[in-house]
């Protein structure tokens, strides 16, 4: 579905040096990504600001045009088969809306289907569809400045997948919007995978969303990929420990001299004790059945690594 | 061609949404016409002074202005909303415009479709229509199409201007000042017979940017008048390739220009 190799974008800007004087300089935004996304795959596409996200995107869409290296979009050279391929992929921007302000939904639906010349009938079987996932059927008629964020987002998503796109690509889909929303586009975006088998490629700021959409994670810092794979493979490697939350029936004291395990707190005079130890040393049923032979347990639980943590560390490489 | 029926559809759909506020469309379609008549009006202070503007008598000058005027109103219909170009390269509504399997320009021709600018064309048509009912014009067939093709290749000239001068943007994003200078600007030095400037203005509307083919040159030749500077008598037959010509080489600017966009993408 997407073929990327070595790709870069430099871009060259001018810099005021003097009264008068400017220089130009090169600055890198995208140097020398490859990967490769097929069809059916989940990917999200996280990084710093500034990291290159949304010039990969626009590299990608055929928006831009790559300095350096190959890019392949369904088969196509984006940049120079533009049209050819927007008919093919869909693009949301959290940020631009590609909805006419001052008309209601409906018809900026109808004036899509018109520039992307989809047949009547797909267009409507389309719009039925998302039109029921989504819940637009309240405000289809309302014009989009009067619709909320979240309203509007819907709508958006549904612009671009009225021309049913084998790849879709979202640039912070959810940015700004409330928790129920986001679980809601969420889980439209994960069942349109599974039912449909669109391709989905996001960018965001928002973990939750990769946790809950993504089999996949790309992280890329300064141009370069940090990091590329399952959200579980890349959780492990990055941040093998683990913390273990013990509470004891009764209070008991610091728990020392176990192997590979490091007391991370203490609490209520020892009744809870926090303890981090490395997956690859120890097991967690086997450390359990130590500690409980020193004082009985009342419950414990396993506390995997926050995905920011796991990003956070990724960015520190 | 497709492309051209998507245009008119957005149009419409535009259309249809400012006629929902009609007393403000009327307000404003009124406003346009009054702005049209502002021009207008300093040719009758000004013919109440002198009989004659650069040897013309006020019919001639009269004919030229509502050339002029219909052109240019015609094209700041048509195309005009090209002007909000600069907000869509810095907001990067122009990405999503670029993301559309529909040639860019007829997207930001129907971006923002104002037909309340059919205001200025009203009052450049009801000039034209008195101007033509009080003088003695001579009329053959071919004069009759050149009537009605000189409008619509003046309006073709105005749209290669705007089209050109806002294609500035891509390198300059606040450039609209200098847009509307050649715009707004053309617009008015084309209402006046070309012999009221100097030489090297002269030149350059002429043969430059295409304006005395708007309505100088075929408002002479409907009138069956000499050029004073000159100029050959089939000159008013000209404005239609003239037209054709300007178009080509604005979509050759335009070209240029979004291909050096999507060469540093902001």
């Amino acid at each position: 579905m997407i073929e990327v190799s070595e790709l870069g974008r430099t871009f060259t800007v001018t810099r005021k040096a003097g009264r008068f004087r400017r220089t130009r300089q090169d600055v890198v935004a995208v140097g020398g990504v490859s990967f490769e996304v097929r069809a059916g795959e989940t990917v999200g596409y996280i990084g710093p600001n500034g990291a290159g996200k949304s010039t990969t995107i626009k590299m990608l869409t055929g928006i831009l045009v790559p300095t350096a290296g190959r890019v392949r979009v369904c088969g196509l050279d984006p940049s120079r088969q533009r049209a050819e391929l927007a008919r093919r992929i869909g693009v949301v921007f959290g940020q631009r809306s590609q909805l006419w302000w001052d008309l209601p939904l409906r018809e900026s639906f109808d004036l899509l289907r018109h520039i992307f010349r989809v047949p009547a009938g797909d267009h409507a079987k389309r719009l039925q569809e998302c039109a029921e996932l989504l819940g637009l059927h309240e405000f289809l008629d309302t014009p989009v400045r009067q619709l909320s964020l979240g309203q509007r987002m819907r709508g958006e998503v549904t612009a671009a997948l009225l021309h049913g796109p084998e790849l879709l690509v979202l640039d912070e889909p959810t940015i700004g919007l409330d928790l129920d929303s986001k679980e809601r586009l969420r889980e439209f975006l994960s069942e349109l995978n599974t039912t449909r088998g669109t391709t989905l490629l996001l960018t965001t700021h928002d973990l939750d969303d990769i946790e809950r959409l993504c089999r996949r994670m790309m992280v890329i810092d300064r141009g370069r990929v940090l990091a590329d794979g399952p959200l579980a493979e890349l959780r492990d490697e990055v941040t093998p420990e683990r913390v273990l939350v013990v509470d004891f029936e009764r209070p008991c004291e610091e728990l020392t001299g176990l192997p590979g395990v490091q007391t991370v707190k203490v609490e209520g005079g020892g009744l809870r004790q926090q303890l981090s130890f490395r997956r690859d040393t120890v097991t967690a049923a086997t450390l359990i059945s130590m500690i409980s032979q020193r004082s009985p347990v009342h419950d414990v639980a396993v506390i995997e690594p926050d995905i920011d943590d796991v990003v956070r560390q990724l960015y520190r490489r | 061609m497709a492309d051209l029926a998507v245009y008119f559809r957005l149009a419409r759909a535009q259309v249809r949404g400012q006629l929902s506020y009609r007393g403000s469309f009327v307000m404003n379609c009124f406003g346009q016409a009054l702005a049209q008549g502002n021009d207008l009006l300093v040719i009758l202070v000004v013919f109440g002074r002198v009989a004659a503007l650069g040897g013309f008598d006020i019919t001639a000058v009269l004919l030229f202005y509502a050339l002029s005027g219909m052109s240019f109103g015609l094209a700041d219909m048509v195309v005009g909303s090209i002007e909000r170009l600069p907000t869509y390269v810095r907001t990067g509504a122009f990405d999503v415009v670029l993301m559309r399997p529909l040639a860019t320009l007829f997207q930001l021709f129907a971006g923002d479709f104002q037909l309340r600018r059919i205001g200025r064309v009203l009052t450049a048509f009801g000039t034209l229509v008195y101007v033509l009912s009080t003088t003695d014009i001579h009329w053959t067939p071919a004069k009759a199409l050149l009537l009605v093709l000189t409008p619509l290749a003046g309006a073709t000239i105005f749209a290669a201007i705007f089209v050109a001068a806002n294609s500035v943007s891509f390198w300059f994003v606040d450039s609209r000042e200098l847009a509307n200078a050649v715009t707004y600007g053309g617009s008015y030095l084309t209402s006046y017979p070309i012999t009221v400037y100097v030489g090297w203005l002269r030149t350059l509307m002429a043969y430059i940017v295409p304006g005395a083919f708007v309505a100088y040159y075929p408002g002479l030749t409907l009138l069956d008048r000499a050029d004073p500077l000159g100029g050959p008598s089939w000159l008013g037959w000209l404005d239609t390739p003239v037209a054709a010509l300007a178009a080509l080489v604005a979509g050759l600017i335009w070209r240029t220009a979004v291909r050096h966009y999507r060469g540093t993408g902001s």
